[in-house]
């Protein structure tokens, strides 16, 4: 099997544009490229479907009032009145993933989320954002997060540090998900497009109706993990306004 | 030649995880729909928790992919 024909070989990021300030390395990739039509096609999707302002609303515009709703009401159910402040965040966060998720579904493009850096860095941006909220809202009644209440002090010794450790790893389980499941997707699809191939016209069928079905759970992948993003983060908002114990 | 056969057993064993994740995935659906046949006017509300507890669950099974993949490449 040559490189170029690996399933791996979809997630390599090419320079499309190379620069360099100083000595890092700051090339426009197709990673970058397909962030920023994410973002145009987000953009675009919300501003022309919701230019009519109709009260009866259009197809379109029922589809940008739905993703509104959606998220509303997941922060409302979530996080409670306190959250609508951070309703654009989410909201933002949950339609990035969501297109760079989908727009990966079309054949030869590339899937942002399938890179751990991205993941990672949108993971982080959640994690620090919502520890420093948590800290400016409770000061020092933040550490109290990681003290289980009615737990006798013996077992507090054990407990304390497997919170503190459950609290750090979040931001890597958060990022690993997202990134795990597109990457293991897209594999999985260019795997079966192997055997296709390999098995030729009268046996490739099979494998090709597995990917039929691969490619409508892979699309029911797309949009339930940038859900679960979503709502993870809305539960971590949560954690840090409440201190839930 | 031994360090290659040593990394592919071992993806072959972080596979094992899959075990656990068939049983959790299988519990979650199971439970829905044995609690949804007692009470299907409640089985709407908890499908949004049904589909992020097997997102949650999917995730182990992916974990261990991660793990393999170190395993083979990394």
């Amino acid at each position: 099997m040559s490189a170029d024909h690996s399933p791996l070989a979809q997630f390599e990021i090419k320079r499309l544009v190379p620069m360099e300030i100083g000595n890092l390395d700051v090339s426009f990739t197709n990673a970058s490229l397909f962030m920023v039509i994410a973002i145009a096609a987000v953009t675009l999707f919300l501003t022309l479907s919701m230019r009519g302002r109709s009260m009866v609303p259009t197809r379109m515009q029922s589809m940008a009032e739905l993703s509104y709703e959606f998220i509303a009401n997941m922060i409302k159910d979530n996080v409670g009145s306190e959250g609508r402040k951070y309703f654009p965040f989410i909201f933002t966060l949950f339609m990035f993933v969501l297109f760079c998720n989908l727009l990966g579904m079309i054949p030869y493009t590339f899937t942002v989320t399938s890179q751990i850096i991205v993941t990672f860095a949108l993971a982080a941006v959640v994690f620090v954002g919502v520890t420093l909220i948590g800290i400016l809202k409770h000061g020092f009644k933040f550490l109290t997060f990681f003290v289980p209440s009615g737990v006798p002090f013996v077992l507090l010794i054990i407990l304390v540090p497997i919170e503190v450790i459950s609290y750090f790893v979040r931001p890597i389980s958060l990022s690993v998900r997202l990134f795990a499941n597109m990457l293991a997707g897209h594999t999985l699809l260019k795997v079966f497009g192997g055997f296709v191939v390999g098995l030729g016209i009268y046996l490739g069928w099979l494998p090709l109706g597995f990917i039929v079905v691969l490619t409508g759970l892979e699309f029911l992948v797309a949009f339930l993990q940038a859900y679960v993003f979503a709502i993870l983060s809305c539960l971590y908002l949560n954690d840090a306004l409440h201190l839930h114990h | 030649m031994e360090l290659e056969a040593a990394k592919m057993i071992g993806a072959g064993l972080a596979t094992i995880a899959l075990a656990g994740v068939g049983v959790g995935i299988g519990n979650i659906f199971g439970s829905y729909v044995s609690g949804s046949l007692r009470n299907p006017a409640a089985a709407p509300k908890v499908f949004g928790n049904v589909l992020l507890g097997f997102a949650l669950t999917e995730a182990v099974a992916l974990f261990a992919l991660v793990i393999a993949f170190l395993i083979l490449f990394g």
